[in-house]
């Protein structure tokens, strides 16, 4: 197994411990994973909801999962390859969507965890897509040309997911008694990984700084309305902040992450170069 | 999956000339405003001089998705010159989008126009304002109901004509689509999503 890798972050950034250790090759090189960030919360989110085709509750569910995971699959793509021409190394989105691996990956725990029932899978979107719209808004100013194009077209599709999420929170909320009882656990499962989503790390900071990326910070306030308000109306409790769990911006993952990727990946490192 | 080959992002992304500030006079669409977001005033397409015969190849590539519209009734052609065909996708993630852009590259070069290079541009973004009053017409005709903005209440059924319907499902069988049924004649039918 490879060691862990450094992070990509500015010079004088500060930071302590190995992790920390400063990468070469300046701006590009932050922009790359910034971009990296950006591509793999969509692109691993998009697979995950995609285990759910044909095994939805009812089939207007099943086309509903199918089209948020391919308006994130899309927005992979187009961040990916991005990614990859800012590297300047001749890899494009399928390279670095199938040819990384594991640690090499930058998307938040969020989006890698098991989409366990119905109920835990809306919990996650409820959280991810209230937070990708905010940042998606927020990026429609971005000095990156490419983001903030990327940006306006994906913020009206996120709108449609987040709205999606809400509406079933709200539903097995207030419903029976076991919907109910699912849908507060999945909010309790999922709670404790809020924190890394609105995290200012040095990259996350630098970028800010420099006009390309997102405050993070900044954005919790209104996530935080929405999303407790959604939670009111499904007449839930808000879950206790946790101890935050971070990492996965600096390729720290949980377990579940390696196996989506032998999914995803197995068919091109298995036929290299294959096209249909 | 991701990215096939030779669709591309243009980085960065052509910003294309605004042409009159959006659809005046009273279109369809006019004064409205879509769902809350920040969609910006809609640009006609350019259409450059002399050039009828390329659009007029463009206009007999059908949409893969709906094929009783052509990309021009959609409004994704956003300019033709001499030597370039601009095209905006209509969603981040839909699967027509590579198909088009080989059908396109095929119809031209059919046609005898190999020099003329395809482009896509990102932004301005594109939006169901684009799609032609003849694409809207021939939606429904087709059984599609054409976008509704928000506030216009429900969609009429295509097939009956009622406003008496009602939303199954937000997410249909394509991304630009959702499912609706009517509740006089008891059809169920698709809408185009405003977007």
């Amino acid at each position: 197994m490879a060691s862990l890798p450094p992070i990509d972050l500015p010079r004088g950034a500060t930071g302590a411990g190995a992790f920390d250790a400063l990468a070469e090759g300046g701006e590009n090189n932050v922009l790359f994973g910034f971009l990296l960030r950006l591509g793999d919360d969509s692109l691993i989110l998009g697979q995950r909801l995609s285990e759910w085709t044909g095994h939805a509750p009812s089939v207007e569910v099943d086309l509903s999962l199918a089209n948020i995971a391919l308006d994130l699959v899309g927005q992979a793509t187009h961040f990916l390859n991005h990614a990859g021409e800012v590297e300047g190394k001749g890899r494009d989105g399928d390279a670095l969507a199938f040819r990384r691996d594991v640690l090499d990956f930058r998307n938040c725990w969020l989006v890698e965890q098991p989409n366990g029932d119905f109920a835990q899978t809306m919990a996650r979107q409820l959280l991810f897509s209230g937070w990708q719209k905010l940042l998606f808004q927020a990026l429609l100013g971005s000095r990156d040309a490419t983001v903030a194009a990327v940006a306006e077209k994906a913020v009206k599709e996120v709108t449609y997911h987040e709205e999606l999420a809400a509406e079933w929170v709200i539903r097995l909320g207030d419903g029976t008694e076991e919907s109910r009882r699912r849908m507060q656990d999945g909010l309790e499962w999922m709670w404790r990984f809020v924190p890394e989503l609105f995290d200012m790390d040095p990259l996350a900071a630098f970028v800010a700084e420099h006009g390309l990326g997102a405050d993070l910070a900044a954005l919790r306030p209104a996530w935080d309305r929405r999303v407790r308000s959604v939670i009111e109306q499904a007449t839930l409790r808000v879950p206790a902040d946790q101890r935050p769990i971070l990492g996965g911006r600096r390729g720290h993952h949980s377990e579940h992450l390696g196996h989506l990727l032998c999914t995803m990946q197995f068919l091109p490192r298995t036929y290299p170069d294959a096209t249909w | 999956m991701v990215a096939a080959g030779k669709a591309r992002v243009d980085s960065p992304p052509l910003t294309l000339p605004f042409d009159g500030g959006g659809k005046g006079g009273g279109g369809v669409n006019a004064g409205r405003r879509v769902s809350g977001d920040s969609t910006p005033p809609q640009p006609l397409p350019i259409k450059g001089r002399g050039l009828e015969p390329i659009w007029a190849v463009l206009e007999s590539v059908p949409d893969p998705e709906i094929p009783v519209l052509s990309i021009v009734d959609l409004g994704i052609v956003r300019a033709v010159e001499a030597e370039r065909v601009v095209l905006t996708p209509t969603y981040t993630g839909c699967p027509a989008t590579q198909v088009i852009e080989r059908d396109v590259r095929a119809a031209l070069d059919a046609a005898g126009y190999r020099r003329v290079r395809i482009e896509t541009a990102l932004s301005p973004a594109w939006t169901t304002d684009w799609i032609t009053p003849v694409g809207r017409a021939k939606l429904h005709a087709y059984g599609i109901a054409p976008p509704t903005a928000p506030g216009q209440g429900t969609p009429e059924c295509p097939r009956c004509g009622s406003a008496h319907t009602d939303e199954i499902s937000r997410f249909g069988s394509t991304p630009c689509k959702s499912l609706w049924r009517c509740l006089d004649c008891a059809e169920p039918f698709d809408l185009f999503k405003c977007h």
